[in-house]
Parts: C-alpha cells; sequence; structure tokens
C-alpha cells in the first residue's frame, strides 16, 4: 500500500458513504402519494435511479414526499438546486426521467418542456 | 442506483434491545415492497442515545428514529420509505415543547456535541475497511510515514497540548518523548481498552463503532516512539468490541496498512489483541503489563516507569483507547486545531457517559470547559419525573460526587480535582433527590474492597474496615465516632496503597463527607435516612384515608403482614413482622402506602425495639 493507492481506494469508497454526508448540488424529489404512486411515480423513479447510476452522478440526493396536490400532474418530481432554485415537472415518464438527468441534473439546464413552475424562494433573491 | 441508507445502530447497547431483529426486519420488509435495489441497510456503531434503542438514522433524510423494535417495521418502511412521510409513532420527543424531532440536527442531545473522536461513530459500518478509508482513514498514518519524521510526530503532539484520556491526564506528548529517549529495544505500544469505571463506557463505544481510529493511532505512535509492536488489552466482557477489533485488524493487514513496510516507507507495525478478565486493577499500567504477559495482574511500584521497564522488561507506551483516537485528527487537522479547542490548560474535546437519573443516557462528545450544568441539563436533558438533582459522581469509584451548589465547575482536571473529585474516564453518573449518599459512597467502597488485588495491606484491609463501618451506619447501628474513623481510613488508604485503586478508593466517602455530612449524621445520631433509601431505617405504613382496599399491597408483601382488619374494608401493615422490602411501596397505585425515616425521636413511640437498640449505642 503506498499513498497513492490509498487515494484511489478512498475515491472508491467515498461513492459508497456519499449518501451520509450531506451538501449536494441537487435533490430530487418525487410525489408519492397515492395519486403519484397510481401513476406509475415508483417506475419512473427506478428508472432515473438507474440512469443517474449510469452516468455516475453523485452530487444529486433523491427523495421521496408525499402528495403535493396537483393530482392530475402526476407523476411529479421537483428538483432543488443548493441555491435555492425550484423546478417542477409533471407527467414525467420513464423517458422524461432520463432526459431530466442528462439534461438538467448533468448539464445544468431546464428541460423547458416539461417543467411546470420554476420557483425561486425569495429570501435567496 | 441505491438513493437511501438506512443506518441500524449494532453497538452493545442497541442490540440488547434487539437492533439485530430490526435489521432483519427491515431487510425483509424492504425486499417485499421492492425497495432493496434502492434503500440499503448499513450496521455502525453507537450513535450515543443508548436508552432510545434500538436507533436508527435515515440518510440523506436525517431523520432519526427511536426504539425501532421489529414489530415497528413494516408501519415504518410504509410510511418512510414507500410514501415518503416520517413515521411519527417513532421520532423522539423533545422533553421541553413535547414536540417530535423531526431530524438529527434538530435533536439538542446531537447538535450541542463537537465530536471529534466519535466523529465516525454512528456513521460508518465499523466492519467494513472501506468506509472508514473513505472518511480520510489510514490518511494520517500515510501523511506521517511519507512526509514527517518521527520527532516531528512527537512534537505535533506535544503541541497540540492533548492530554491522557484515562484519567491521570498526563501529556501525552510529554509521554511520547520520553519513550522515544529511552535506548533499550525493542519497544512496545498498549492500548488501554480495560475499561472499568461502573457506568463508563465510552471507550466501548469507540471500539464498537470506529475500530480502525484506535489502529491508526497506535501505528502513528509506534512510528514516532521506535515501536513496531502494539498491544490492545481489552476484557472480555467486551464481546462485540473485541469481535470488531478482530476483524478491523484482520482487514487492515489483508489492505496492507498493517505489517510490513508501510507506505513503502520502511516502517513494520503488528497488532495484537490480548484479552484479560476484567478485573478492575488491570486498568492500572503496571498490573496491565503483568496480565498482557500473561501472569497475575497485580501492580508494581513506580518507578521504573513503564517508558524505562514495561512489557517484558523493555520500553513501553501505554494510552488509553480515547488518547490512541484522537491522534488521527491531530494529524490531519493539525496541532494548531486541536489546541484552540477545549481550555487553556486543557485541549480537545472528551467522550463523556452519561448516566444514572438523567433523561437522556447515553455517550456525548464535548469541548473540555463545559460546564457540568450544561451537561447535565442541556445536552442530558435534566432529571426526570421532575426530581430535583442531588449530586453527581464524576470518576467513577476513584472519583467523588459533587454537589449542585457546584454545577457550574467547568470540566476539566484540573477544576474537578479541586473540588475532590476526579475527571477520570468521563463517566457521569447522576443522582436526584432519592438518592442516599452513605449508600453510594458504600456502593462504591463495595466496588473498590471486591476488585482490590490484595497485594498490599492498606488497599486490602483499608477498604474492607471502611467498607464494614459504612455498612453499620447504613444499617442503622452507626457510631458517633465513625465518621472520625472514616476520614482517618481514608487518609491513610490514600497515602499508604501502592497503586491507583487504593490511593483513589477512599474518594467517594471523602467527597460525601465533605458535601452531605449531615446526611451521615442523621444516619448515625438520628437512626434516619433521610433520602429514604437505608432500608434498615425505613417505616413503612398505610394512610388509611387513601387506602380503597384493593389488596395489590397485601398480595405483594413476601412476609404476609398487610392484613384487613375484622369488619373494615381497608388494610393494614403489622410492622413488627414487616421486613421493609418496599414491595408495597411500589405496588400501591394510590400513594396510601407511606415510606418514611422518622428517625430515633418518632421511632420511640411506635417500636420500643429500635427505639431501645438506638439508645443503646
Amino acid at each position: 500500500m503506498n499513498l497513492e493507492e490509498l487515494k484511489k481506494l478512498k475515491e472508491k469508497a467515498q461513492r459508497q458513504v456519499a449518501l451520509r454526508e450531506g451538501n449536494k448540488k441537487y435533490r430530487v424529489v418525487f410525489s408519492m402519494g397515492t395519486s403519484g404512486i397510481a401513476a406509475g411515480a415508483r417506475d419512473v423513479m427506478t428508472t432515473m435511479l438507474d440512469e443517474l447510476d449510469k452516468r455516475g452522478l453523485d452530487n444529486v440526493e433523491v427523495a421521496v414526499t408525499g402528495e403535493i396536490g396537483l393530482v392530475d400532474a402526476e407523476p411529479m418530481v421537483r428538483v432543488e438546486e443548493a441555491s435555492g432554485e425550484k423546478v417542477t415537472y409533471a407527467k414525467v415518464d420513464s423517458a422524461a426521467a432520463r432526459k431530466i438527468v442528462s439534461e438538467h441534473l448533468e448539464k445544468g439546464k431546464v428541460v423547458d418542456g416539461l417543467a411546470v413552475g420554476k420557483v425561486k424562494e425569495p429570501e435567496q433573491k | 442506483m441505491i438513493r437511501t441508507h438506512v443506518l441500524v445502530c449494532t453497538g452493545t447497547g442497541c442490540t440488547s434491545s434487539g437492533s439485530l431483529a430490526t435489521r432483519d426486519a427491515l431487510l425483509a420488509e424492504l425486499k417485499k415492497h421492492g425497495l432493496d435495489h434502492e434503500i440499503e441497510v448499513v450496521e455502525t456503531g453507537c450513535m450515543g442515545r443508548c436508552d432510545l434503542g434500538p436507533v436508527s438514522l435515515v440518510h440523506p433524510d436525517g431523520t432519526f428514529y427511536k426504539n425501532v423494535i421489529a414489530a415497528d417495521v413494516p408501519k415504518l418502511v410504509e410510511e418512510h420509505f414507500l410514501k415518503g412521510r416520517p413515521y411519527e409513532k417513532l421520532l423522539p420527543v423533545d422533553p421541553q415543547s413535547q414536540h417530535a424531532i423531526l431530524t438529527q440536527a434538530d435533536f439538542t442531545f446531537f447538535n450541542r456535541q463537537m465530536r471529534v473522536v466519535r466523529d465516525n461513530c454512528g456513521v460508518i459500518d465499523p466492519e467494513n475497511i472501506n468506509e472508514y478509508i473513505a472518511r480520510d482513514g489510514y490518511t494520517a498514518l500515510g501523511k506521517v510515514l511519507t512526509t514527517m519524521k518521527p520527532d516531528q510526530v512527537v512534537e505535533e503532539i506535544k503541541a497540540s497540548g492533548l492530554r491522557g484520556r484515562g484519567g491521570a491526564g498526563f501529556p501525552t506528548g510529554r509521554k511520547w518523548e520520553i519513550m522515544r529517549a529511552a535506548p533499550e529495544s525493542p519497544k512496545y505500544v498498549v492500548c488501554n481498552a480495560d475499561e472499568g469505571d461502573p457506568g463508563a463506557f465510552m471507550n466501548r463505544s469507540v471500539l464498537e463503532g470506529d475500530p480502525h481510529s484506535v489502529l491508526e493511532g497506535m501505528a502513528i505512535g509506534g512510528y514516532a516512539m521506535g515501536a513496531t509492536r502494539g498491544f490492545i488489552y481489552i476484557r472480555a466482557e467486551y464481546g462485540l468490541a473485541v469481535k470488531r477489533l478482530h476483524i478491523a485488524i484482520e482487514q487492515a493487514y489483508k489492505v496492507g496498512l498493517l505489517g510490513k513496510n508501510l507506505f513503502e516507507s520502511g516502517f513494520d507495525f503488528d497488532i495484537e489483541v490480548r484479552i484479560g478478565a476484567g478485573a478492575f486493577v488491570c486498568g492500572e499500567e503496571t498490573a496491565l503489563m503483568r496480565s498482557v504477559e500473561g501472569r497475575r495482574g497485580q501492580p508494581q511500584p513506580r518507578p521504573p516507569f513503564p517508558a524505562q521497564r514495561g512489557l517484558w522488561g523493555k520500553p513501553t507506551n501505554i494510552n488509553n483507547v480515547e488518547t490512541w483516537a484522537t491522534i488521527r485528527p491531530i494529524i490531519l487537522k493539525g496541532a494548531k486545531w486541536f489546541a484552540s479547542i477545549g481550555t487553556e490548560k486543557t485541549k480537545g474535546t472528551k467522550v463523556f457517559c452519561l448516566a444514572g437519573k438523567i433523561n437522556n443516557t447515553g455517550v456525548a462528545e464535548m469541548p473540555f470547559g463545559t460546564t457540568l450544568r450544561e451537561m447535565i441539563f442541556d445536552v442530558g436533558g435534566g432529571i426526570p419525573d421532575g426530581k430535583k438533582f442531588k449530586a453527581v459522581q464524576t470518576g467513577g469509584p476513584s472519583g467523588g460526587v459533587i454537589p449542585e451548589q457546584h454545577l457550574d465547575a467547568t470540566v476539566e482536571y484540573e477544576s474537578l480535582q479541586k473540588l475532590g473529585s476526579i475527571m477520570g474516564s468521563g463517566g457521569l453518573v447522576v443522582m436526584d433527590e432519592d438518592s442516599c449518599m452513605v449508600d453510594v459512597a458504600r456502593f462504591f467502597m463495595e466496588f473498590c474492597c471486591d476488585e482490590s488485588c490484595g497485594k498490599c495491606p492498606p488497599c486490602r484491609v483499608g477498604t474492607r474496615q471502611m467498607l464494614n463501618i459504612l455498612d453499620r451506619i447504613c444499617a442503622g447501628r452507626g457510631e458517633l465516632d465513625d465518621i472520625k474513623k472514616l476520614e482517618d481510613l481514608a487518609a491513610m488508604v490514600k497515602d499508604t496503597s501502592l497503586c491507583g485503586l487504593g490511593q483513589t478508593a477512599p474518594n467517594p466517602v471523602l467527597t460525601t463527607l465533605r458535601y452531605f455530612r449531615d446526611e451521615y449524621e442523621a444516619h448515625i445520631l438520628d437512626r434516619r435516612c433521610p433520602a429514604r433509601v437505608c432500608r434498615e431505617l425505613l417505616h413503612f405504613e398505610i394512610d388509611q384515608a387513601l387506602c380503597k382496599g384493593c389488596s395489590l399491597c397485601a398480595r405483594a408483601c413476601a412476609v404476609q403482614t398487610i392484613h384487613k382488619v375484622d369488619g373494615q374494608k381497608k388494610f393494614r401493615l403489622d410492622t413488627t413482622k414487616c421486613i421493609r422490602c418496599g414491595a408495597c411501596f411500589d405496588a400501591c397505585r394510590f400513594d396510601a402506602v407511606k415510606k418514611t425515616s422518622p428517625g430515633i425521636h418518632d421511632a420511640l413511640q411506635e417500636e420500643p425495639a429500635l427505639a431501645a437498640k438506638g439508645g443503646a449505642a
């Protein structure tokens, strides 16, 4: 074992515990109430996790929350940025989920056609 | 991809409250819902709140769950992991506001702490070296071996101001310097993991939660002092800690972080675990070394000190678990950073164990200089059931009690010594108004008397004599000059015992005499126990106005001394047969059984027998 090898081992291992460190750039929240689940939010989330894994993005945390309220727009996904910016996507299917990963989460570009609202928190202005 | 980690504490505390069943239930339930590909269950070491066990922490949400028994797991998985809302039933409740605490960050017990030594405990899986490496594990060893000379390491530790965490508080850097200068070879380093104070489990929590930090500290120390072999002396009762140490050592050898030519520097370091039988005296360094050598654990006169003649007659350095675990953060973040924490004379943080009559029982790490009040009332959450604080015992059987008027004393070696107690290994046993201080002193004296190795007479005979006197006082047979006798014996045992066990054994008696002399006097002169603890001095009766005639007391009574008087609905207690066990008092739901310690004057009227006994003394 030398320093270089330890560093490599550490980088590899860090992905394993990164979830516990916090400070992610993005937080993706799935609305997982009854209507969300009925509209297929679970599958969409599985797809997104798969895509994140494929692209090796580790600055994203994925969480679930309850009913948001806009039932006919489910499955809904909210992308929150560490800076406070929030973008909500509506009627997200598997293809859209992959696109959100490749465009928004990887390149930082909001997927225009899908977003229903873009909120900037007042205190962040 | 894994989106959530569920950390389940599998330290000794939570394991005994059923966390292994919780883990299994979680795994099964997650699988059932098809969540096992996105949610991972991780076993960790102690998170610090043993009284709430089994505890669990969900990342990245930061939700802390308490009392997660297996039966609650299906609902928990459904609520939190499927529907994404916290499961309120298992959330801890703030004792002041009565609101549920949503995240660990909002929990006073956690957010008042400063975690340096226990940084990894309850965060990583202690049985997986990769998780330790991910959190900068072995980077400090790498830095030391590739960029620093041994003398520089010693200087760094000296500059940090680190003092030994085992109790005495000797400057660690100075100790290392003496050992480094010792001309003989080979040299050995030893980790003292023979934690023996009643109510202290901070070393266990570090060994169970982050064993590699101790190994890394020892390897750094070995390099600095010129030792290539290390021993960890641990008691057999710490089964889980022993197991995790063995796993950690095996994994470290496998990846090449222990053994030959570490970091290609030419430095070799080996570590062996030595199991002790759990004798209190083996925490004393000379007795410990004899035990490591396979001989009977009895202390030796010093000098020669271990740095001159230690294990097998060779120079040896012995540090406590917590001291070794503190080396790594000092090397990584620098002596300056470490010296900026704490007080002028005592730097850094200390892991404390909160036990006894306190709301938050567990392990907490605080900077030196925190006051006892903050420790007990903020982090500890105060005294349960609205009772009044009476005293806190610091430093285990070698320490002493500190009463309420000194609650604002800061916790550091010198200030506690001034109050007649010691810092010791960091155990804090809190006592409320229901604790009898004579009984407390008797308890600790009994412990020391049992644990005395018997080598030197002052300790072997002296502690026994002191215990006899205390037994007599608690039984209501105290004599007028007993306090004087106790003080004389205490001074003799303290001054003439061979090792620390005897030298400190009188401390609980001396401090209780210093702060609670009136309780001793009440026992001796009035035959009264003010806290109503000492059984021989108690008196039970049933308040006829409150008795409902439910018969719970009569059924609980072991000597059938509670009866209904003919023609009446209520029960009466015949005091002549009463053995004062208190079973009726515990059984009554209407506060009708009265427990008093009336003392000799009242007893005169009610119980001539007791009065006669008292009068004769």
